[in-house]
């Protein structure tokens, strides 16, 4: 059997798991299922395209790849900038919409309101930007072989190497830092954290800022590897949840490593069933979960 | 001329009719049980498809075409989509309430998925034609036909909404409003609470998969673009507007829906260019999503909000 689904399926997993971070923590702290997520991976690709443009404009300067890349330093700045605004985008819709209906205490209204504002968000940029495809480069990239038939590009190893930087970051800021801990007290008890001094308030501002940031880096993966295009993240959204159930809600590890899982079973399904049928893989591993242990790998509660 | 605009309005009736019976079966499962189904375009797409493939002439490399009557089409529909969401309820419904979302959502999509690549079942990307519609002998007189068929259409929507206001104020409906508000009291008299969502779930999904065979047969052909989410979002706008937990809400919401969505339709390819329209069709799904926030954040309860009725023999309570 030929391996080079192991390289497609770790780093399709590694934008999954990126995504499944967002959903997973605003799954457990805000306690809804964020139907809107896959728009912010979207979302977050167009803006960085739009911020490499306007860096382009300004500096007047031809954007070229830097070394091996398809991409340039450009598009890392612009993807900084981008993962930020992409954060406030979540903290603005939480704001407009999602504060307003939490005050009512009704999850399954906020699972309906994140549904509109999902159709909403992935329309308005198929208007604006159309339906066609936009890619960060035109280049082609030459494949370093691997031995044993696998192959890899310098850009899939560099998207690699960020996912693995920004899932080592969040796991230490959720671990190592008072943010953090306020945030997984609040994923426990709500209750009992804001009588122990946690402010709700800031950790709901930090998931959602959290949440946009690493779906702009998966959108950033995904644009740069595959191409950008305003249903990337709507398409995202069945295998981020079925990463976040699998990997147990609440758990960023857990989210990373059903990431990892899910996008491997699609790469080694595609050429078993067809590339048609990716979608199903999804679909069956979550299935899988919620019969066989619907608390995920790392779940505690339920 | 004016005959013309008889001719469409009664075929824009009959489509009107065939969202208002999807919008009520969903308000079975959200407005009385409050089971958030997100999979509404996957069951009319199991409803359609099963009843095109029992009515439809045979078509070489796919299954079906047994040329049955369409009342057999209508009825295999429901059972089509009854067998599907059994499964999907008898998985999800023991779980989290959000759970069942996701699954609607997944098998939505994966109804989608088989819709556009398994030829042999559903025609492929290019669908079914040729579904025969109802009165087609009739055809030749477009006014008779049309209003045959609306006439036929009113008559279903009137069955089902009947059957559902007869339900919903019995001993059934009492029970699943119970659920609704307050689980663990209505387990403390004995009630099956899985039970009867899982029936809440399946009666809505049979009546939406019935309301899509009904459109797939009054326009003629089917295929798997009409059945994206956007079908979803179109479905569940008509029942938020309308009014949840309201069957008059749920038709009246339909109407509206399809009303502002034709009209929209209509200004866009008269009024812009053939270039832009695409576009401008994205501007149309942004208004339903617009729109489902903004009645959800103002007015939650629709247009006709749910009357709460305890029992058809007792006085209707004043809040």
């Amino acid at each position: 059997m030929n391996l080079q689904f192991v390289v497609d399926g770790l780093l399709l997993g590694g934008l999954i798991g990126l995504g499944a971070i967002g959903v997973t923590l605003t799954y457990s702290i805000l306690r809804f299922a964020n139907f809107a997520h896959g728009e912010f991976i979207t979302w977050g690709a167009y803006a960085t395209l739009a911020v490499t443009g306007l860096i382009g404009w300004a500096t007047g300067q031809q954007l070229g790849g830097a070394g091996p890349f398809s991409v340039g330093w450009t598009v890392l700045a612009a993807g900084l900038v981008a993962m930020l605004l992409t954060g406030l985008l979540a903290l603005g819709l939480d704001t407009l919409l999602f504060a307003r209906l939490r005050a009512r205490g009704n999850a399954i209204i906020m699972v309906m309101a994140s549904f509109g504002a999902s159709m909403a968000l992935r329309s308005l940029l198929e208007f604006v930007f159309t339906s066609e495809p936009k890619y960060f480069s035109r280049d082609i990239q030459i494949a370093i072989p691997l031995g044993a038939g696998v192959r890899v590009t310098a850009d899939q190893l560099l998207m690699l190497a960020i996912a693995v930087v920004l899932v080592v970051a969040v796991h230490l800021i959720m671990t190592r830092t008072t943010i953090g801990r306020s945030m997984q007290a609040v994923s426990e008890n709500p209750h009992l954290a804001s009588v122990a001094g946690v402010d709700v308030d800031a950790v709901i501002r930090a998931t959602w800022l959290a949440g946009g940031a690493l779906a702009c880096a998966a959108g950033i993966m995904s644009g740069i590897t595959v191409q950008v295009r305003p249903f990337m993240g709507f398409d995202l959204l069945l295998p981020l949840f079925a990463a976040a159930i699998l990997g147990g809600i609440g758990s960023v590890p857990g989210a990373m490593i059903g990431g990892l899982i899910v996008g491997l079973a699609e790469s080694a399904a595609v050429p078993l069933v067809g590339g048609g049928f990716r979608a199903a893989v999804a679909f069956l591993l979550l299935i899988a979960v919620l019969l066989v242990k619907p608390a995920g790998l790392f779940g505690m509660r339920e | 001329m004016i005959l013309d605009w008889l001719t469409y309005g009664a075929f824009f009736l009959v489509t009107a009719a065939s969202f208002g019976i999807m919008a009520l079966g969903l308000n079975v499962q959200w407005g009385q049980t409050g089971l958030f189904n997100v999979g509404v375009a996957g069951f009319a797409a199991v409803g359609a498809y099963a009843s095109a493939l029992l009515t439809a002439a045979p078509a070489t490399g796919r299954v079906g075409g047994y040329e049955l009557p369409i009342a057999i089409g209508w009825l295999g529909a429901v059972a089509a989509s009854g067998v599907v969401a059994a499964l999907i309820g008898a998985i999800t419904l023991r779980l989290r309430a959000d759970y069942l979302a996701i699954t609607t959502f997944g098998i939505a999509i994966v109804i989608q998925l088989v819709a556009v690549n398994a030829e042999w079942l559903s025609g492929g990307p290019f669908g079914i034609a040729f579904i025969p519609r109802p009165f087609a002998s009739l055809q030749e007189h477009a006014l008779t036909f049309n209003l045959a068929n609306l006439a036929l259409a009113s008559l279903v929507t009137c069955t089902v909404f009947i059957g559902l206001e007869r339900l919903m104020r019995g001993p059934w409906g009492r029970v699943l409003r119970a659920i609704r508000e307050d689980e663990a009291a209505a387990a403390s008299l004995g009630k099956n609470a899985r039970l009867y969502r899982l029936q809440a779930f399946v009666l809505g999904c049979m009546i939406v998969g019935l309301g899509g065979a009904m459109q797939a047969h009054a326009i003629g052909f089917i295929a798997p673009e009409n059945y994206l989410s956007a079908l979803t979002f179109q479905v569940w706008a008509m029942l938020i507007i309308g009014g949840a937990g309201n069957n008059r809400g749920a038709l009246l919401g339909a109407l509206a829906v399809w009303g502002l969505w034709s009209l929209s339709s209509a200004l866009v390819s008269m009024l812009l260019p053939a270039g832009i329209q695409a576009r401008a069709a994205s501007l149309q799904l942004v208004l339903i999503g617009v729109l489902i926030a903004t009645i959800l954040l103002l007015r939650p309860r629709g247009l006709l909000g749910e009357r709460l009725v305890v029992s058809r023999f007792l006085p209707q309570r004043k809040d």
